[in-house]
């Protein structure tokens, strides 16, 4: 019983981050045919946030040392902010743009976050302390898991219970799922376009500045790169998801999540440095069977 | 002077004239027909009318004051809604969130959005659809659903693109009589595109009929049967025989 619980947990914690990765670029996504390529590179921005600048391996904590009531608020803002003013300043400009030039314009943003990032605080990983009250064992249904573990797959729940609130229930989600389906039809409706892609912005950061907390409490250590991994499981989630789709890149998250705990679990010692080449080629099976994704949004099919 | 209307609308697109000196009136309460063969330049009118399109020459006067310049949400405000060939519905939302949503672009609030949006499509005749994935809809309840969305806010005149293409006699007969009550009972005027000449001759309070951008006849339904050039521009020069007329229960 417990082993499968360890890896009932593991598969759904890996999964929300993955969820959580997905959901940010298939919001973007949605509403501007935009693959953000350095949604990764806000990630690791919000870790960083909480740091001063300094090359030094040791960090020196700036914002991390705040209380979880003001940090949390904090991180999301930062990351809301990133994402808001990457619409503003760069994205914006590219609105009439065809999807690969937007999503080469969203490498290169990705790549300048990245290189600030590296001139203030150097390529060096960093170790840090965020949240160290989360590191507790916690027994759970026979397993022991780490709290953070726990509150990972609780946030995760509750985003996406906040988020499918938010889209049904305010005047705002409304006019996100109209733009998200059909664009042009919504702007000539009168649907408050740069809004509503400010907002899909704004949610994506905030996302992204979830997954930062989560993975900087977790692995303890400030990278430049930390994104990268995530940003790259997340993608292929909003692919199998069907592009656009919000529901799609959820499963597709938890899928991938656990496609890679049980690969980790089931393959012998020697084959395991290879997991990741096994769940994407799980990916491959998936979009050769079907390669519109899992569940397609019907949006998307419409403008091809 | 509470009319729409086209003065002199001229399109060119990349030297092709799709329309040339294009005039045409909607009053309140009035239907008004608009026929023509393929690529007449029917849609083309209909863009113009809604700010999808500029006109290259000429002016689209709303009561007397012209659109020119508005972009198609600002027409939609002044009063002027549309259909489009094929509904073009959110077709991943519920019925009601297609017509919600264009309250909301209107500037209602999210309240009476939803209240006017219920009270319309008991008003179109699918008020039990209001939950279902507009997707899903059979075709008919899908034009019906494009139609309510388009009464959102009660415009002044609608524009229906096509509204009965893939009907049955009998459900383009019922689109006819939703149409009258649509002038009728709201007061609203109504310029309807249709390849269905039959539906166009039996609904209609006056005629215009496009061949390649031009207006070549327009008047009642009657001098429109009766018109030569209208059997030549349909049917070629051999062309002998009776347009047939839809009878539509008032």
């Amino acid at each position: 019983m417990a082993p499968i619980m360890q890896v009932v947990f593991d598969a759904l914690s890996l999964g929300s981050l993955y969820a959580l990765g997905a959901l940010g670029i298939a919001l973007i996504f949605g509403v501007m045919r935009l693959v953000n390529f350095a949604h990764g590179d806000v990630i690791a921005f919000c870790v960083f946030a909480l740091l001063w600048p300094s090359v030094d391996a040791v960090a020196i904590i700036f914002a991390g040392n705040l209380p979880w009531f003001l940090l949390i608020p904090f991180t999301l803002a930062v990351g809301a902010g990133l994402s808001v003013l990457s619409e503003v300043v760069v994205f914006r400009r590219f609105r009439r743009a065809n999807p690969a030039t937007m999503m080469i314009a969203s490498f290169a943003l990705g790549f300048v976050i990245r290189y600030f990032l590296l001139m203030l605080f150097s390529s060096r990983p960093k170790s840090i302390s965020l949240l160290p009250g989360l590191s507790q064992p916690v027994e759970l249904l026979g397993a022991r898991i780490p709290l953070l573990q726990l509150i990972t797959i609780l946030v995760t729940i509750a985003v996406l219970i906040g988020l499918t609130a938010f889209l049904r229930r305010t005047r705002f989600g409304l006019e996100m799922r109209a733009a998200a389906e059909n664009f042009t039809m919504a702007r000539m409706l009168g649907v408050r376009a740069n809004r509503v892609i400010m907002g899909a912005f704004a949610l994506s950061g905030a996302l992204a500045a979830a997954i930062a907390l989560i993975l900087g409490s977790q692995t303890g250590t400030a990278n430049i790169m930390m994104g990268a991994s995530v940003m790259l499981m997340a993608f292929i989630a909003t692919v199998i998801g069907g592009m656009g789709s919000l529901a799609g890149a959820v499963i597709a998250g938890f899928a991938l999540g656990a496609i890679a705990t049980v690969m980790q679990v089931i393959l012998p010692p020697d084959a395991r440095a290879f997991r990741d080449a096994f769940v994407y080629g799980a990916v491959i099976l998936v979009l050769i069977f079907r390669p519109q994704g899992l569940l397609a949004a019907r949006g998307t099919k419409e403008r091809v | 002077m509470s009319h729409l209307s086209a003065d002199k609308v001229s399109v060119s697109f990349a030297g092709l004239k799709a329309l040339s000196g294009v005039d045409l009136t909607v009053a309140p309460g009035q239907i008004v027909g608009l026929i023509g063969p393929n690529g007449a330049g029917k849609t083309t009118l209909v863009n113009v009318l809604t700010g999808f399109q500029s006109a290259s020459e000429g002016a689209v006067l709303l009561e007397g004051q012209p659109l020119s310049g508005l972009k198609p949400h600002e027409v939609r405000r002044a009063g002027i809604a549309r259909t489009f060939q094929g509904g073009r519905l959110f077709r991943d939302l519920p019925v009601i969130d297609n017509l919600e949503v264009t309250g909301v672009g209107l500037g209602q609030s999210r309240a009476a959005a939803i209240a006017e949006a219920e009270e319309m499509l008991d008003w179109v005749g699918i008020g039990p659809l209001a939950g279902r994935i507009a997707g899903a809809l059979p075709y008919t309840d899908e034009r019906r659903v494009a139609i309510g969305r388009a009464l959102m806010g009660r415009p002044k005149f609608l524009l229906l693109d096509e509204p009965a293409a893939g009907m049955s006699a009998q459900e383009a007969a019922e689109l006819s009589a939703l149409i009258r009550r649509i002038a009728t009972e709201m007061g609203c005027g109504v310029l309807l595109i249709e390849h269905n000449v039959g539906l166009v001759l039996g609904l209609c309070d006056h005629i215009v009929v496009l061949d390649s951008g031009a207006v070549i006849e327009s008047g009642p339904p009657d001098a429109i049967r009766a018109s030569e050039k209208v059997r030549h521009a349909y049917m070629g020069s051999a062309a002998d025989i009776d347009l047939p007329v839809l009878e539509v229960e008032a």
